[in-house]
């Protein structure tokens, strides 16, 4: 089988190659998201049973966890690209670490905001200091900075570097910003937004990792399709994207 | 190698000591941020030894990062960093040296001054010592953290605001410990903790830092 | 002793050059020729180190210069665009310190010497915010006399340059070059040392 040899996984690194592959990948992805969604959807909120304390209103836990896991794994993800790009100079590293930065973002921003609208019920105001929505807040700001940077770069290639040294100083970081909030909030008697209050019916379970998986493949999705034209940008004087400009753009 | 990270520290010094406005604009813009909380919060001598600490390390924050914008900035321009890149030692150990200039020309001076201003907002004699020494700990973290980032913005446009956006985030480690100690000493907490995590802050910072400066500055001389 | 094969340069997503080849042995000049925006300077860069190219490697004396780092850059002399050169330094305190960064430490009296001879007597102690273009030129160049560097890097070292320092520079270039040193250089000026193997590098089309 061609797919276990060490060259076939050495040449997906090409953009060249690459570029269609992810073209057919994005779309499976894409349709195992929206199937897993309307699944994780409708057994979290017509399935599960609602808490004996946070009656209904727990529900948003099904999508503000789930988003929460993601933004901060796709933060890890894509400092690892960066820094592989970084280290071997691949190029697709360096390019899927910019296509996942606009999703990381956007899912950093949504976990907030679903985090301030478990925060109203629960305590009684959208926002309230408590460890992970402040390190939710400081990961958003990491996200931006990242993405500043790229964008006020001229040169497409100091640009790709420095954001990839910029995101190897943040992995370095995240840790001890996390350590750090925890020990703030520990010291200032916070409350937390806590799974752990809540007893985990199996189909409570059921319904966070299907939504886990959703969001991850929709994420996938999203990072390939935007790699794939980053792709383009990026190598629009190579002789492929000329003459698959010329064939019709496929 | 030695002779020319002394050679750098001599040079920045010197530098410094024929522009002195620089050093005294970091240190003013300390004072008058600092001056501001009072007639923001208003003069209630609870409220402001309660909230001192903070504002103190917040300030600091504020100073040190202002002036992070002409660490390579001026170097850059005259070509002198370049000379820096193409120098017979390894880059790193020049740039620890200016770092070491930068914090001895504006951190040193807000660890000097914070006992004034922590008198001037109501601390006690205790939590002013106290305070000066977390700042003393602190403040090379923010200079070596804050080097990194200036070299990333180095002739970028927007440099100065970009160089906030990416600094400030990696400060907040360097805020909590830095002002929490305070309130764990008058909590009866004790600050020792607070003050080795902050010292270690520091020192992986200035083992981490001068590498990273300089694969940024080589990025942004490429 | 150095050597480059298959350079090429992107800037931006334009490639500037590529497939540059080049050779230099001890006691050769080599002269950098090109249109304004052909890359001379970006090549000059890449020569030093400080910029990566995009394809191809440089040796010298057979290993990587980017194997090599620090003991490749002590045997360079690179002067630039940007002098290098502090407004608020003397052109005595510039020299020593440039000197120093540079790997090759030099003593007071070397350095008085140096910016006598570069002619600058009489203007050794003054801040370089005071001295003239030209003479700002001339402090960096008397890192010339100084160093002990094998291979010299000069992007346009004429500039701004009056007559009589002209032929000093080219004075101080030919020895170098007949004790076996090497230089690169780019410039407008016509400059031909005698008894020493000169070669072109013609960077885009020729003028």
């Amino acid at each position: 089988m061609q797919i276990f040899t060490k060259a076939f996984w050495l040449q997906l690194s090409s953009p060249k190659v690459f570029y269609p592959v992810a073209g057919k990948l994005a779309p499976w992805f894409a349709i195992a998201a929206a199937i897993l969604f309307v699944i994780g959807l409708y057994v979290g909120f017509f399935v599960a049973p609602p808490d004996y304390q946070q009656k209904d209103s727990y529900r948003i836990m099904f999508i503000h966890v789930p988003l929460a896991w993601m933004a901060m794994f796709v933060y890890i993800v894509m400092c690892g690209y960066a820094a592989i790009g970084l280290i071997w100079k691949t190029r697709l590293s360096t390019m899927m670490a910019s296509a996942l930065a606009p999703t990381g973002a956007m899912l950093t921003f949504l976990g907030l905001w679903t985090g301030a609208l478990w925060g109203k019920p629960t305590w009684g105001a959208y926002w309230v200091w408590d460890a992970r929505l402040t390190s939710f807040l400081i990961l958003l700001f990491l996200y931006m900075g990242y993405m500043a940077l790229e964008n006020a770069i001229d040169d497409p290639q100091r640009a790709s570097r420095a954001s990839a040294l910029l995101g190897l100083v943040g992995i370095v970081n995240i840790p001890i910003i996390y350590f750090s909030v925890k020990w703030w909030n520990t010291l200032h008697q916070g409350m937390s937004v806590s799974t752990s209050g809540i007893s985990m019916e199996p189909s409570m379970k059921i319904a966070m990792f299907t939504l886990a998986f959703a969001v991850w493949f929709y994420t996938i999705a999203i990072a390939l399709t935007r790699v794939r034209s980053i792709i383009l940008e990026r190598e629009r004087h190579a002789a492929w994207v000329v003459d698959l400009a010329k064939a019709g753009g496929r | 190698m030695i002779e020319a990270m002394r050679w750098m520290l001599w040079r920045e010094i010197a530098l410094a000591m024929r522009r002195k406005t620089e050093v005294l604009t970091t240190l003013f813009f300390f004072i008058i941020v600092v001056s501001l909380f009072p007639l923001g919060v208003g003069p209630e001598k609870e409220t402001l030894s309660q909230i001192a600490p903070g504002v103190l390390w917040v300030a600091a924050l504020l100073a040190s990062m202002l002036s992070l914008n002409r660490l390579y900035a001026e170097d850059y321009l005259d070509g002198t960093l370049e000379q820096f890149l193409l120098g017979a030692q390894p880059l790193a150990l020049l740039v620890f040296s200016k770092i070491l200039a930068h914090w001895l020309l504006t951190g040193l001076p807000l660890v000097l001054m914070s006992p004034v201003l922590g008198m001037q907002l109501g601390l006690d004699v205790d939590s002013i010592l106290l305070m000066a020494l977390t700042l003393l700990i602190g403040t090379p973290a923010l200079s070596l953290i804050g080097s990194v980032g200036a070299g990333l913005t180095l002739g970028v446009r927007g440099g100065g605001v970009l160089l906030a956006l990416l600094v400030l985030p990696l400060y907040i480690p360097v805020l909590i410990f830095g002002s929490g100690a305070v309130d764990a000493a008058r909590t009866g907490v004790g600050a020792d903790a607070h003050l080795s995590i902050l010292g270690a802050i520091s020192v992986l910072a200035a083992l981490l830092a001068p590498w990273a400066s300089a694969a940024a500055l080589r990025i942004s001389l490429d | 002793m150095l050597k480059a094969a298959g350079l090429e340069c992107m800037r931006g997503d334009r490639i500037l050059f590529s497939n540059v080849k080049l050779e230099l042995d001890a006691g050769e000049l080599l002269h950098v020729k090109g249109l304004n925006g052909s890359g001379k300077t970006s090549l000059i860069r890449m020569l030093c180190g400080l910029v990566m190219p995009n394809a191809g490697e440089i040796f010298w004396g057979g290993e990587s210069i980017s194997d090599l780092k620090e003991d490749y850059l002590a045997n360079l002399l690179y002067i630039g665009h940007h002098l290098g050169v502090k407004a608020e330094l003397t052109g005595l305190e510039n020299l020593k310190i440039n000197a120093a960064l540079g790997g090759h430490p030099i003593s007071e009296d070397q350095a008085w010497d140096a910016l006598e001879k570069i002619g600058l007597r009489g203007r050794e102690d003054l801040p370089a915010k005071v001295l003239s273009q030209g003479q700002k030129r001339r402090v960096a160049l008397a890192r010339m006399l100084v160093t002990k560097a094998k291979l010299w890097i000069l992007d346009e070292p004429f500039t701004a340059l009056d007559v009589d320092a002209v032929k000093m520079l080219e004075g101080v270039l030919n020895d170098h070059l007949h004790q076996g040193g090497m230089v690169i250089l780019t410039t407008h000026q016509a400059y031909t040392p005698p008894k020493t193997t000169v070669k072109y590098l013609q960077l885009g089309e020729a003028t």
